[in-house]
Order: C-alpha cells, then sequence, then structure tokens
C-alpha cells in the first residue's frame, strides 16, 4: 500500500481534532496549552504535506514561520501560566473563575 | 522506505526550483516601509534607553513612546502626499501601501497615541513594570502597520500574531494580582487556539491555491464549482477572525479579559486590538473570497446579527462600566461585521463603511475609557452606581462622557451617527432581502443600545453622589490631552468634517487593485 500525501492530510486533521478536543476537554492550563501546541504542528503538517503534493516552496517556508511564532507563545504562555500558578497552586482553569463571563 | 520516497522527491524538486531561479535582491521601496522603520527604530531606542537608564529614566519613557508614534505618523502623511506613487507595491505583491493601509496606518498610530497618553499616569502610579510595558505597546502597533499592508496569508499570519503576542502579556501585567492572571490566562488560550484554527484554514487555501498571495486564491476560489473543501477553509479562517474581533459566539474571553487587564489596555485592546483584527478580515475576505462570496454572505450574516443582538442584550444587564463598555463593544463588532454581509456587489463601499466605522469607533470609544480611568482616579471603583452625582463635581468630565455615550448609541451630531448611516447605506442600497434584514436587526439593536447607554448618563447628571464626597477630581496633563483630541475627533467627525472624512475614506477602496 502506498503512501500517498492524502495520509498525511488525514493525519494532521486526526492530530488537530485531537488538539482541539483536549483543549475543550482538559481542565489544566498547561495540558490546555499543549493541546494548543498539537494544532499548530497538524497545521504544519498540513502546509508539509501540501507542498509537497503541489511541488512549491511556499509552504515549506510557511513552516518557519509557524515554528517561530509558536516558540514565542510558549514562552509568554508559559510565563502567563507560571504567574498565575504562583499565586494558586495546582489551580484548573474550573478554579480560576474570578470573573465571570 | 515509501516515506523517504517522497521525501527525496519532495527535496528534488524544490532543488530543482532553487536552480532555476537565481537569487535576485527584492526591491525595497524604504519610503513606503517608513513607517514600520520609524517605529521598529523607535521601540528599540525605548529599550535601550530603559536599559541604560534604569529607574533615573522611567518619567521619560511615556513621553518618548509618544514622540516615536508621532515621528512614525510623519513617513504616512509625506506618502499620502505623493498620491501618484500609490499603490507601492513590494515582494511579488505580497506587501502594498494603497490608500486603504495609509489611513489605517494613521488610524493605529493616533490610537497608540492616546493610548500611550492614556497608560501614562496609571503606569506610574500603579506597581508596575511600566518600561517594558511601552516596548510592547510599540511591538504591537508595529504589528498593525504591517497588518494594514500584508497581502499575504504568512504576512497576515505573522502580523496578527505581533499585535496579539505582547496583548497577552499586558493583559497579565498586574502579575500579582489574580484577576488580571486570569485575565492574560484566558486571552492566551483562547487567542491561541483561534490561531490555530486560522491557521488551519490558511493551509487548506494554501492546499487549492498552491500559493499564499490573496490575488493568486482569490484566482483559485473564482473558478470551477464551490467545493466543500473551499467552504471548510473559509469556515476555519472567518471562525479565527472571529475570535480576535469578539463575534459571538466567539466572544467568551472578551468581558473576563477587559475587567481583568489594566484599564488602559483594556482600552488598547477594545479598540486598536479589535480593529486589526478587522483589518486582516477585510484584507482576506475583499481580496481573497470574492469568488466565493456565496458562502461568506451567509456567514457574515449570521455571526453579524447573532454578534449585535447577544452584545446588546448582555450589556443591558452589566452594573460594572468596564463590562458593559466591552459587551457594548461586542454589539459595535456586530455592526462592524454587517457590510461583510453584502461585500459580493459592492465591495469598495463596504470596505469604506469598516474603515469609517473603524475611525469613529475609535475616538469615541477611547474618549469612553478615558473618562472612566479619570473617574476611577476618584472613586476606584467600576460600578456604574459610582458615577451618580459626577456632574456635581466634574462638569466638564460628565460633558465629555454625555459626547461619547450619545456618539455610541448613534445620536446627531456627535461622530456616531455617521459611522451607522454609512453601514445602513451600505446594507439598503441593493435592495437585496439580506441587506434589508440586517439594516432592520441593527436599527432595532441601536434602540436597544440607547437604553444602557442612557442610564449612565440619568447616573451621571441625576443622581446623588453614592458617599457624598463632592471634592474635585485632577485630571492630570497627559490624560486631559488624551480627553481633548477624542473629544475633537468625535465632534467633528458627525458635523463639519463629515465631508473630508467621507472623501478619505473613498479613496480607501481595497477592491480597486
Amino acid at each position: 500500500m502506498e503512501v500517498t500525501d492524502t495520509w498525511y492530510l488525514v493525519l494532521s486533521a486526526l492530530l488537530f481534532t485531537i488538539g482541539a478536543v483536549g483543549l475543550l476537554v482538559r481542565r489544566n492550563p498547561l495540558v490546555m496549552f499543549m493541546c494548543v501546541e498539537l494544532m499548530l504542528n497538524a497545521v504544519n503538517i498540513t502546509f508539509v504535506a501540501f507542498a509537497n503534493a503541489l511541488d512549491d516552496l511556499a509552504g515549506q517556508t510557511a513552516v518557519f514561520f509557524v515554528l517561530v511564532v509558536a516558540a514565542a507563545e510558549v514562552v509568554v504562555g508559559l510565563s502567563i501560566v507560571v504567574a498565575l500558578m504562583r499565586r494558586r497552586p495546582n489551580a484548573t482553569a474550573d478554579d480560576i473563575a474570578e470573573l465571570r463571563g | 522506505m515509501i516515506g523517504a520516497n517522497l521525501l527525496g522527491s519532495s527535496f528534488g524538486g524544490v532543488l530543482a526550483q532553487i536552480e532555476q531561479t537565481p537569487f535576485v535582491r527584492p526591491h525595497i521601496d524604504w519610503h513606503a516601509v517608513a513607517p514600520e522603520l520609524v517605529l521598529l527604530a523607535g521601540g528599540a531606542l525605548v529599550t535601550v534607553v530603559d536599559v541604560i537608564g534604569l529607574e533615573k529614566v522611567r518619567r521619560i519613557i511615556p513621553s518618548l513612546t509618544s514622540l516615536v508614534f508621532l515621528a512614525a505618523f510623519v513617513p504616512v502623511l509625506t506618502l499620502w502626499n505623493q498620491q501618484g506613487d500609490l499603490p507601492r507595491v513590494m515582494w511579488d505583491g505580497a506587501y502594498v501601501v494603497d490608500n486603504y493601509s495609509l489611513v489605517l496606518k494613521g488610524l493605529f498610530l493616533l490610537s497608540g497615541y492616546v493610548i500611550v497618553l492614556l497608560s501614562t499616569n496609571y503606569m506610574l502610579e500603579g506597581d508596575y513594570y511600566d518600561s517594558e510595558y511601552y516596548q510592547l505597546i510599540s511591538a504591537s502597533v508595529l504589528g498593525m502597520l504591517v497588518m494594514t499592508s500584508a497581502r499575504d496569508l504568512v504576512s497576515i499570519f505573522v502580523a496578527i500574531e505581533l499585535v496579539s503576542i505582547p496583548a497577552y502579556l499586558m493583559a497579565a501585567w498586574r502579575k500579582r494580582d489574580l484577576k488580571s492572571n486570569e485575565a492574560g490566562l484566558k486571552y492566551m488560550l483562547m487567542g491561541v487556539f483561534a490561531s490555530a484554527l486560522l491557521l488551519y484554514g490558511m493551509s487548506l487555501l494554501y492546499g487549492m491555491a498552491a500559493s499564499t498571495k490573496l490575488t493568486d486564491i482569490a484566482a483559485a476560489l473564482s473558478i470551477g464549482e464551490s467545493k466543500p473543501i473551499f467552504t471548510l477553509a473559509i469556515v476555519f479562517t472567518v471562525v479565527g477572525f472571529g475570535f480576535k474581533v469578539s463575534a459571538v459566539p466567539f466572544h467568551t474571553w472578551a468581558p473576563d479579559t477587559y475587567e481583568g487587564a489594566p484599564t488602559p489596555l483594556t482600552a488598547f485592546l477594545a479598540v486598536a486590538s479589535k480593529a486589526a483584527g478587522f483589518v486582516a478580515l477585510l484584507n482576506v475576505v475583499i481580496i481573497g473570497f470574492p469568488g466565493q462570496a456565496d458562502v461568506v454572505e451567509p456567514l457574515m450574516w449570521v455571526l453579524a446579527a447573532a454578534t449585535m443582538t447577544v452584545g446588546n442584550l448582555i450589556a443591558i444587564r452589566q452594573t460594572n462600566i468596564v463590562r458593559m463598555l466591552a459587551y457594548s463593544g461586542v454589539a459595535q463588532a456586530g455592526y462592524m461585521l454587517a457590510p461583510l454581509a453584502v461585500f459580493g456587489d459592492r465591495p469598495g463601499q463596504a470596505t469604506s463603511a469598516v474603515v469609517t466605522y473603524l475611525v469613529i469607533y475609535a475616538a469615541m470609544n477611547l474618549g469612553a475609557f478615558a473618562v472612566v480611568i479619570i473617574a476611577a482616579r476618584k472613586t476606584g471603583s467600576g460600578e456604574i452606581s459610582s458615577y451618580g452625582g459626577l456632574f456635581n463635581y466634574a462638569p466638564g468630565l460628565t460633558v465629555a462622557m454625555t459626547l461619547f455615550l450619545f456618539s455610541l448609541a448613534g445620536i446627531p451630531p456627535v461622530g456616531g451617527w455617521y459611522a451607522k448611516f454609512e453601514i445602513f447605506r451600505v446594507l439598503t442600497d441593493g435592495g437585496s432581502g439580506a441587506g434589508v434584514s440586517l439594516a432592520i436587526i441593527a436599527a432595532v439593536n441601536s434602540v436597544f443600545a440607547a437604553f444602557y447607554y442612557l442610564a449612565i448618563l440619568k447616573q451621571m447628571w441625576f443622581m446623588p453622589a453614592p458617599d457624598g464626597d463632592h471634592s474635585r477630581i485632577s485630571i492630570p496633563p497627559s490624560l486631559q490631552a488624551a480627553l481633548g483630541v477624542t473629544v475633537f475627533v468625535t465632534i467633528v467627525t458627525g458635523s463639519v468634517l463629515i465631508g473630508p472624512l467621507s472623501d478619505i475614506t473613498k479613496l480607501a477602496d481595497l477592491a480597486l487593485p
């Protein structure tokens, strides 16, 4: 059986869904953040799979931008999580409800 | 093994591509990118001055930052004066400086200037790291400037993240306050989630167009019949932007973040950051999706109708003025989304209407936040009940707030009515059922909205002060300046300067290539 580009697209769609569902279901801020990273990396797989199928460079370069932005988001996100955890150790997303939407 | 073949073929193709095209230095029009470069250099200057001077320079950092914003405004004016050279296109059409982007660059720089004025005393008097705050504001505004010119998915993505990532940090700026931590965390998680959705939509668009340029995407989406994958990509992209502009049902982060964040930063999020989201949405929808108007228009109709209705209904129940302004901002976003529900026939008019609304919305909302910040200096509270008796001890402030609330409610002769008028004109001009029905929903909503704006007026003008304290409020010079600028713009855009404003926003037409 040959592994085609479609396989990679299906894989990335699955990873993206797992990440999205994880973000909505899990309550630990750190795990929620990891789920978002999973979604971003799923997008990277899509970009590379399409770039390969289309034989085009733009998709491959887009991945570099996504990687750099994701790294910046990790720095900012972890610092916010650390600031929060110092005030409220072991807080879950449900505990953090000083403000009511 | 098969995977290796696949990679091998891919690298072979890429290598062949690189060999075929020798490196050519891209043409850079330095004048066209001057506003961004000035702001970048100015932000770096603020950082260096802060690092060298430490505590000694703490007090001049805000003035320095506001000067940087004004300096970056100069090249915007010189570019505007050389109308013959516009549009200036760079990097194979990925970066375009035209009238549209210049109007919005000016708007973002002036909003950034007013927000620095609003922040100065708030940051000096609180227990904050303040120099870093101004560096982050310049970085965020730089992202907005790039956004106005970005005509490529990658540059739009980088710009929207450059706007958002500093804003996540600033929302959590009061780091010893649990509310501010929560505001930052909610904003960050929702923002990154939205970015992921947006990116997935963008990757699908790239897969269909074989290019990240918006014009190529428009060409790919225009030919042939509508495929389900087109719809999927459009829905992901629009939902991603929906979070950024706090459209219902993706608005839930907004009120919590607005209440928990420092108030000047709330003004920044509600005005500048939201406007940047709208600019990105306009770029992508007007340039990239005209061939799929049948899909985008109903989507926008539903988003606009839901956003204005839900925003207004929840705003009526709020007792905290910052939360009320947050929900009022959600409702205003609904009005701004409305022209996109009929953009297929009149893309130029829809763009002008949204740009007009953004300009007037920035002035009146920044002004309302200025009054909230000034009043909180005395009362220390954001509750609407604390506004009782304001007319007795601060008549000037009360009159200013009345102007801003009239404008938000759309009562002539202050700016807001003209912004709404333009929206209604776009919706009803074509006489289509969708446009007229949305106009009726918007009209009903405007009447609803007047209720909660007028409730604050009643509190300010007729109710007694809750604690009987009638001592005057001292307004520091920077806040006086912010109030002066916003009052002036709010008044003239609804009366004497309607002509020039409509001339300028008519030029800001994205549809023309």
